[in-house]
């Protein structure tokens, strides 16, 4: 299947900085893409290239196989993370005014604006002004303008900032929806909590460079460290003495005769081996492996890609 | 094309509809119209009768200061202290006593005694009214035959024409030229700023409201801006034109209804009032009587048609439009270079100094309209909408006038590319004080 969108090589540079730095990425269709990073990160600047919003130094975009033209943005919809509407203008009128610019004929705006406004609840705010709205309010109609002309690609940066946990959830089952719909779907977080509910594939970018990429299962795998966690009752001198050469304690934690311990495995041993060892003098209450939570992989990727390599080359 | 028009609409109703535009749409012409009303109005309240007492020990002044209508002179021979009382229990609200040797004095001192100070017209009326007479008194006196003098001095007024290609002599007014040319190039002036600073508001509201980056992932920035000085050049096309219909209308039917008589009366006596101040009195009288003689009205109406009114129309609208687009592009790349109407002022200086030298250079213009100084200032695009309208009466050579235009076009496309250019990236920056060193560096990113 050809990718959604293919970015080949993109190099950005503004006068005293870059901001990306030959980044490539594939997002295949009908997937949620998240795009990962720490502020600051290229993360915006890849965004609004997408956008057409600006071009890059080097490098190509390719949006279904075709380069990057104007006529794509009428199949994109965007919603920036400094998002805003016009204050003075009413509802109404603005979203109309939006969804014209994105390419909708006045009267298909109107109906299908109509569906949007009954499925949020919201058909009463049509001619109020958007300064009466709160905050969670406007966003909601910044939702709306942003998936109204039924976009190929959604990008959204920072989608639940602002919402409350009602509404984000109204949000999130709406992208799943619009994902099973069709649409593919980029959104760029530092939340991780949402990426690992939602993303098929991530990128990593930190200091205008890719990182990391690929799907979230292979790469909480791949970051997988062969650590575990074991509680048993039992005495804890003989437990260590039980562990052999293949694998190390990390940590324990000791509640009277319940002991509870980290232990990574060394070489190529599996866990039966060391239960195994194990389970003749304690027993076993909880046997568990640690994954890696995609904010440990974030936070350790980031602050230090080269332990990372090691570890990483360690694993394979 | 289709998304640039729907900007217009946007920029243009949303202002059109905004209950300011309603306010200073109808203010506008209220204002305009009181300017031509309230000095007639002013003129005819500000007159409070007067009673004078002259006690004039010197005889010479007695029965020959003329009244007016709103101050009657009584002429007595009493004591100062007597006529004091006049002044408290009335008729009398002002006593002047002249001194006896005022005949043979340098200088006459008359003491003006009021219980409610007077206007200063009406010192002034009598203070020129006694030097006139005066005058004629110590020529007389020198056994100078008056009518001698009025003979001797004769108004000379420069008849200025203008020998056309035909070899035609055609009759031009100067100050009608100057007027005509100020008139225009202040109306010009005006409007840039007060559509050029809306630009840059509405510029400036689109990124504090954060929609900014919305709409530039539907359309190009530099799409968005022209759309956005177009929709303002309409609301001022707009409010220019309903200005002028609703001043006409105000300010005739006022005129015509309410000050009917008044204004008739007002006129009547502000030129006997001006008649009588003049030093020169019979020159005076003369001359006041000749401008008011229809003729002389004809031939100003005359001498405004030789002005070719068609061609400084034309070229009105034409600087005024290029002049505003040219200027709006610049106050649109201001607005985005900022985060608030606050931080505006480093950047709106440069822009204005041009337009402001504009108006000093003008006015060397009007005394030489074919220096070398003129000649560059009007073809320059930044200064030539105002200069070259107040050089236009003076017959511009057709090269120039079309150097200038074309300048001007060039110019406004330059300069909207180069704000195109800041525009683009400013839009996006957000919380960062610009500086002119980085507005700089904008120019040179890829788009």
């Amino acid at each position: 299947m050809t990718p959604i969108l293919e970015v080949k090589h993109i190099h950005k540079n503004y006068a005293s900085h870059v901001a990306l730095k030959d980044v490539s990425l594939v997002v295949e269709p009908q997937k949620i893409f998240g795009l990962l990073g720490p502020n600051g990160a290229g993360k915006t600047s890849l965004i609004r290239i997408i956008n057409q919003i600006t071009g890059p130094d080097s490098g190509d975009v390719l949006f279904n196989g075709e380069r990057l033209a104007p006529k794509h943005v009428d199949f994109i919809g965007y919603l920036p993370e400094e998002r805003g509407l016009y204050k003075k203008m009413s509802v109404g009128e603005q979203v109309m005014y939006l969804a014209q610019l994105k390419g909708l004929k006045k009267a298909d705006a109107k109906v299908k604006l109509q569906q949007w406004f009954k499925k949020f609840e919201i058909e009463n705010w049509w001619d109020k002004k958007i300064e009466e709205l709160s905050k969670g309010m406007q966003q909601k109609v910044q939702f709306i303008v942003t998936v109204l002309h039924e976009p190929k690609l959604l990008i959204l940066d920072e989608p639940f900032s602002g919402f409350d946990p009602i509404n984000a959830q109204l949000i999130k089952n709406e992208i799943l929806e619009l994902r099973d719909k069709g649409a593919t779907i980029i959104f760029s977080t530092h939340n991780m909590g949402s990426v690992e509910e939602l993303c098929d594939n991530i990128a990593l970018i930190n200091k205008a460079e890719k990182l990391l990429d690929g799907s979230v299962k292979d790469i909480r795998k791949k970051y997988k460290s062969n650590t575990y966690n074991i509680t048993f009752r039992g005495n804890l001198i003989g437990f260590t003495n039980a562990l052999w050469a293949g694998a190390e304690l990390l940590d324990k934690k000791s509640d009277e005769d319940v002991h509870t311990v980290t232990v990574k495995m060394l070489r190529q041993n599996k866990p039966n081996d060391l239960l195994q060892a194990v389970i003749s003098n304690s027993e076993i209450l909880a046997f568990n492996e640690i994954v890696p939570s995609m904010n440990d992989i974030f936070i350790s990727v980031v602050e230090n890609k080269t332990t990372l390599n090691t570890q990483s080359a360690f694993t394979e | 094309m289709n998304k640039l028009f729907l900007i217009i609409q946007r920029e243009y109703f949303s202002r059109v509809k905004k209950k300011s535009f309603l306010i200073m749409t109808l203010l506008g012409p209220l204002l305009m119209a009181g300017l031509m009303i309230v000095p007639v109005w002013l003129a005819m309240r500000d007159k409070t009768d007067h009673q004078i007492l002259v006690l004039d020990h010197s005889g010479l002044f007695v029965d020959k200061i003329p009244n007016t209508k709103q101050i009657k002179f009584t002429y007595g021979a009493e004591s100062i202290q007597s006529a004091k009382a006049k002044l408290k229990d009335g008729p009398f609200d002002l006593i002047m006593e002249i001194k006896g040797d005022a005949l043979n004095d340098n200088k006459t001192t008359p003491v003006l005694y009021y219980k409610k100070q007077p206007g200063l017209s009406v010192e002034q009326y009598i203070s020129n009214t006694m030097e006139n007479i005066l005058f004629d008194y110590r020529l007389q006196g020198d056994s100078i035959d008056l009518t001698k003098i009025d003979k001797a001095r004769r108004p000379v007024e420069i008849l200025t024409l203008k020998v056309t290609e035909e070899g035609k002599d055609e009759k031009t007014n100067t100050e009608i030229n100057m007027a005509i040319g100020f008139v225009c190039a202040i109306i010009i002036y005006f409007m840039i700023f007060l559509y050029g600073s809306q630009v840059m508001r509405g510029v400036i509201e689109e990124k504090t409201n954060r929609i900014v980056e919305v709409i530039v992932s539907s359309v190009k920035p530099f799409q968005l801006m022209l759309g956005k000085i177009i929709g303002v050049a309409l609301v001022g096309l707009t409010q220019f034109i309903l200005w002028i219909v609703l001043t006409l209308i105000i300010s005739t039917t006022v005129n015509s209804i309410l000050f009917k008589d008044q204004i008739a009366d007002t006129m009547k006596h502000n030129t006997q009032m001006e008649k009588v101040m003049k030093n020169d009195l019979t020159a005076g009288i003369d001359k006041m009587e000749k401008v008011d003689s229809p003729n002389e009205v004809i031939e100003l109406f005359n001498n405004v048609n030789n002005i070719n009114i068609s061609k400084v129309l034309m070229c009105f609208a034409f600087y005024f439009l290029f002049g505003y687009l040219l200027y709006a592009a610049l106050f649109a790349a201001i607005g985005s270079a900022v985060d608030s109407e606050a931080d505006t002022q480093q950047f709106i200086l440069p822009v204005t100094i041009p337009l402001i030298a504009s108006f000093i250079i003008a006015q060397s213009v009007v005394t030489d309209p074919d220096s070398s100084m003129a000649q560059f200032f009007s073809i320059f695009p930044l200064t030539s909408p105002i200069v070259m309208m107040v050089r236009l009466p003076f017959d511009v050579p057709v090269w120039e006038l079309s150097l200038s235009m074309v300048m001007l076009v060039v110019g406004f496309l330059f300069f909207t590319w180069l704000a195109g250019k800041i525009y683009r990236t400013g839009i996006l920056m957000y919380g960062k004080k610009t500086t002119w060193k980085e507005i700089g560096k904008w120019l040179f990113y890829k788009g």
